[in-house]
């Protein structure tokens, strides 16, 4: 870099050489202090660079890093606090209040082999419509990896097998038993079994797909033996589910997930905690041991895992870490402990569409109509987001959650012409542009959003706008933009391996040329992985 | 009211493929005027308001004082050849309808030619009409002399909107500065045209004393028809340049005689106010600094570029001074900053963030070497003395460069960092 950078001031002073025709008419008027000034303006300037540069970085370091240590909660007592600058706080109307909404009849549920990156499209099936499972059975199996079983959350009577495109199968839908009727899967004591034993019963028993594999966000494979663990214990997304409110009751489970957890890797399972509130996280979190625990002082998307990956143990060419969601670690622990496959998940009804938001008790891959049936506005079109609105998934009613999602969003469509709509908006809404007199007061309201695009798509014109929404050390539009000439060695250079569609997602929101970043990021890990 | 005229609007809308470039034309006007109903369809849910079409006109609005001023200035140039109304704000009725007569008809031949162009392709590529002229369109006639000819304007144009960024894909796709390629093809094709002291001051036959004043229907016919008609000053054909009058602009003599030779001339709030000859847009520097700070509260022009530019004048400056070799350079580095169209150059044309590094350690090497660069060119090129366009564009073409170390600085960073246990 500092040749490189020495070669260009040298191409550069050459163009001083007609100097020369001047140095020979040298009258002698030099003022030799200005000089002194040009040196003293050189030092001010190649100071205020590294001091800028410093504080704007995702990754200050030496005495920088030390003059701008975050004023850490006293909670934190010594634990690593790592601050990050970057990123924005969409503040939406429609969060989830802390409560369980009344008992809500959910009918159906479904697994989704096309929530699983790298699934082939048609898994082989191991019931058939019609027939009764507990919760546990397994429902198929993908022909590649044919020791990893996808199991029934619930218990019930496969009502129906739907398939999508080229016959692949979209949902394996499950009518429930109004109480859950659980396969008795045995214990296994997990203080004395070894790592196979442990990756066995997980695979067997329906376990393994919710671990989550980093680069990439695919479901591991049997044999591969992650450097760590990442877990994040806080959602920073817009209107996420509270995971304090969420392990409520859950200290043992979470524990016993961890404990699960530490066997599979050699390296260290990390835990990522909220450093932003007055008060201390759960105690679930914070008392939790066998883990690494470091805190997170930041605004989105400083809860998501990989942002925290990047801070504590970055991604290297050729490693392979593994992801868990809390209620995934729940799941996990809970199993252990009972015997009983658990796929309970405590989904949040959000946005500012839906009547009474709160939490409702149920299992993975619940029914979106039966979440959200009599807890709807009328009169509006409206947009069911498995997920939330940054990365989630539109859905229509009669679909499901997707498995791993632990958050349900209801957001107004935006099928509307505004007059000057660019200009002038007939109502404030989030922005991260400073050219909207919204961005100033944002901190004190809060916003209802609709889907319109506002705007039209257009080339990348406006630079260094992403490097402020992503606290990383990584040039996302020069990623993007090596992604769109398919060019390999560079993407894997400039971090691709370190970023999946949720990291990238709010500078997809804020993209003045609405541009879709998450889908180029996509297109782009699918090209690595087939380099594979 | 605004249902009727999107009904309005939606009922004359053309047939795309009958006739795809009204329908282009039509597309650039209506969603101007309204936002368009997309919503979104994969990836986030929601957007934020921002779109190009607000970008560049928070550009084009932090413009307006610009061109407000250079309306006024080139008609106060214009009557101070004349020894006429020599405070700013005598006759302003006057300046102001010249100024108009001059720029309109500039400003008018720019957008015609260049969203043509921009219109053509759109249609012809089936996109709809990209805003990047916006922006270029207003800055070209400001960077331009009061009295270029109209056929120079649109052929420089042309040249700059196709073959500096038609030819390279469109708005986002150009390497080079649009405004300051419109600038430097009539500084290559038409020297006399855009340099010596001749063409900064319009409607005089020559600069010399004794030169008669050159005005048409618009001056005698129209304007002065109304204003004999409120009872105002007129026009008056038979004046002449008064003696001792010059044109010369600040640069010019700083690069004759050095600071005296401008003092000698100009005063010092002259230079800051910007009542000099010189480009229309450019000579006014409270109203540039006012639209410079539109830019960086909405945080849409780079402050990085803005300040490293100073500091590569300021310190190139100071490096001449230390020098002393020529009368320009032992002018004092802080009025180095007061003439010529430094600021201008900083504010909206070094900023542009499609030629500009993308990089934010690559702004601050790309700023610094535009000022640095910039002073060098403007002190010691005897041809032209100024610096801002070459320096721009010399960038421009190193920007790419600049960007490429900088991002490998990342990836080496990342290919090369020791694990960690």
């Amino acid at each position: 870099m500092k040749t490189n950078i020495s070669i260009l001031i040298v191409l550069l002073s050459s163009f001083l050489v007609p100097i020369h025709s001047f140095a020979q008419n040298n009258n002698g008027g030099g003022n030799s202090s200005a000089l002194v000034l040009a040196i003293v303006g050189l030092a001010v300037f190649i100071f205020l660079i590294w001091l800028a540069d410093g504080l704007q970085s995702a990754k200050p370091k030496g005495l920088l890093a030390n003059l701008l240590k975050p004023n850490a909660p006293k909670y934190t007592k010594g634990l690593p606090v790592v601050n990050l600058k970057q990123g924005h706080e969409i503040r939406l109307k429609g969060e989830a209040e802390k409560e369980l909404l009344k008992e809500s009849k959910i009918a159906t549920y479904a697994i989704q082999p096309t929530n699983f990156i790298g699934l082939s499209p048609i898994p082989k099936m191991n019931v058939e419509v019609g027939e009764e499972v507990k919760a546990g059975d397994s429902l198929f199996f993908d022909k590649k990896q044919p020791n990893i079983q996808f199991c029934a959350p619930v218990s019930g009577e496969i009502i129906a097998i739907n398939r999508g495109e080229k016959r692949a199968i979209t949902e394996v839908v499950i009518l429930a038993d109004k109480e859950v009727q659980y396969r008795d899967l045995g214990k296994i004591d997990i203080e004395s079994a070894s790592r196979e034993e442990v990756v066995t019963y997980m695979a067997d028993h329906g376990l393994w797909p919710l671990i989550q594999e980093r680069p990439f966000k695919i479901m591991p494979s049997l044999d591969t033996v992650p450097r760590d663990i990442f877990i994040s214990t806080f959602d920073t997304a817009p209107l996420a589910p509270d995971l304090d409110f969420v392990v409520e009751g859950k200290g043992a489970a979470f524990q016993m997930g961890l404990d699960v957890l530490g066997k599979l890797t050699p390296g260290r399972v990390h835990l990522g905690l909220n450093a932003n509130h007055k008060n201390a996280p759960s105690k679930v979190f914070t008392e939790a041991t066998g883990v690494d625990k470091a805190y997170f002082k930041g605004v989105h998307p400083a809860g998501n895992v990989g942002v925290q990956i990047h801070h504590i143990a970055p991604i290297q060419s050729g490693e392979k870490v593994w992801t868990l969601g809390v209620q995934e670690v729940i799941n996990i622990g809970q199993t252990f402990l009972n015997g009983q496959l658990d796929m309970s998940r405590l989904v949040a009804v959000t946005g500012s569409e839906v009547d009474d938001t709160g939490y409702i008790s149920t299992y993975a891959g619940a029914n979106i109509g039966d979440l959200v049936k009599g807890n709807l506005e009328d009169d509006h079109t409206v947009r069911l987001i498995s997920g939330d609105v940054l990365s989630g998934i539109q859905k229509e009613e009669s679909a499901f959650l997707n498995f791993q999602d632990d958050q349900l969003t209801v957001v107004k469509e935006g099928d509307y012409y505004e007059m000057f709509g660019w200009l002038v908006p007939d109502k404030a809404r989030p922005t991260v542009s400073r050219s909207y007199l919204s961005y100033f007061t944002a901190n004190k309201k809060k916003f209802v959003a609709d889907t319109n695009n506002h705007g039209e798509e257009r080339a990348f014109v406006v630079t260094g706008q992403y490097e402020h929404l992503l606290p990383m050390d990584i040039y996302p539009q020069h990623l993007l933009k090596s992604i769109l000439t398919g060019d390999l060695e560079r993407m894997e250079g400039l971090g691709i391996n370190e970023l999946v569609e949720e990291d990238i997602a709010l500078c997809e929101f804020a993209c003045t040329s609405k541009q879709p970043l998450q889908h180029i990021l996509r297109s782009g890990l699918d090209m690595m992985r087939e380099q594979l | 009211m605004k249902k009727t005229l999107l009904k309005f609007a939606k009922s004359i809308e053309p047939n795309k493929k009958e006739s795809p470039f009204l329908h282009t034309l039509y597309d650039g006007f209506f969603t101007f005027l309204f936002s368009p109903n997309a919503t979104t369809h994969s990836g986030v849910h929601i957007r934020d308001g921002v779109d190009l079409k607000r970008t560049m006109t928070m550009v084009v609005i932090a413009l307006q004082l610009c061109y407000l001023y250079g309306t006024v200035n080139i008609g106060h140039q214009h009557f101070a050849a004349l020894g006429q109304y020599p405070d700013f704000f005598d006759g302003l009725h006057l300046k102001v309808s010249f100024g108009l007569i001059q720029l309109l008809p500039i400003f008018a031949v720019t957008m015609l030619v260049g969203l043509g162009i921009e219109f053509y392709y759109a249609s012809k590529k089936g996109h709809s009409i990209e805003e990047g002229f916006l922006v270029s369109g207003s800055l070209i006639p400001l960077i331009m002399p009061p009295d270029i000819p109209l056929w120079i304007l649109g052929l420089s144009v042309a040249f700059a909107v196709w073959i500096g960024k038609e030819a390279f894909g469109g708005t986002g796709m150009n390497i080079l500065n649009i405004a300051l390629l419109a600038r430097v093809f009539i500084f290559f094709a038409y020297p006399t045209d855009i340099s010596g002291d001749e063409v900064w001051v319009a409607g005089l036959e020559s600069v010399n004393s004794g030169s008669a004043v050159v005005y048409n229907w618009w001056h005698t016919g129209f304007f002065n028809g109304i204003f004999e008609g409120l009872g105002w000053a007129t026009f008056q054909t038979g004046s002449a340049v008064v003696d001792g009058y010059t044109g010369a602009t600040p640069l010019s003599l700083a690069y004759q005689g050095g600071w005296e030779s401008v003092a000698a001339v100009y005063s010092d709030s002259q230079l800051l106010w910007g009542s000099i000859p010189g480009s229309i847009g450019e000579t006014s520097k409270p109203l540039i600094i006012i639209g410079a700070l539109l830019l960086l509260v909405s945080g849409i022009g780079s402050w990085r570029i803005m300040l490293s530019m100073i500091f590569g004048a300021g310190i190139m400056s100071l490096l001449l001074n230390a020098w002393g070799a020529t009368p320009f350079m032992t002018v004092p580095w802080y009025y180095q900053f007061v003439m010529g169209s430094f600021l201008f150059a900083m504010v909206f044309m070094a900023t542009d963030p499609v030629t500009a590094s993308s990089t934010n350690r690559g702004k601050w090497i790309y700023g610094f070497f535009i000022g640095f660069i910039g002073i060098i060119i403007r002190v010691m090129n005897p041809a032209y003395p100024e610096g801002w366009m070459l320096a721009i564009l010399f960038m421009n073409v190193f920007a790419p460069l600049i960007d490429y170390y900088v991002l490998e600085g990342n990836v080496s960073k990342r290919m090369t960092k020791p694990k960690t246990a």
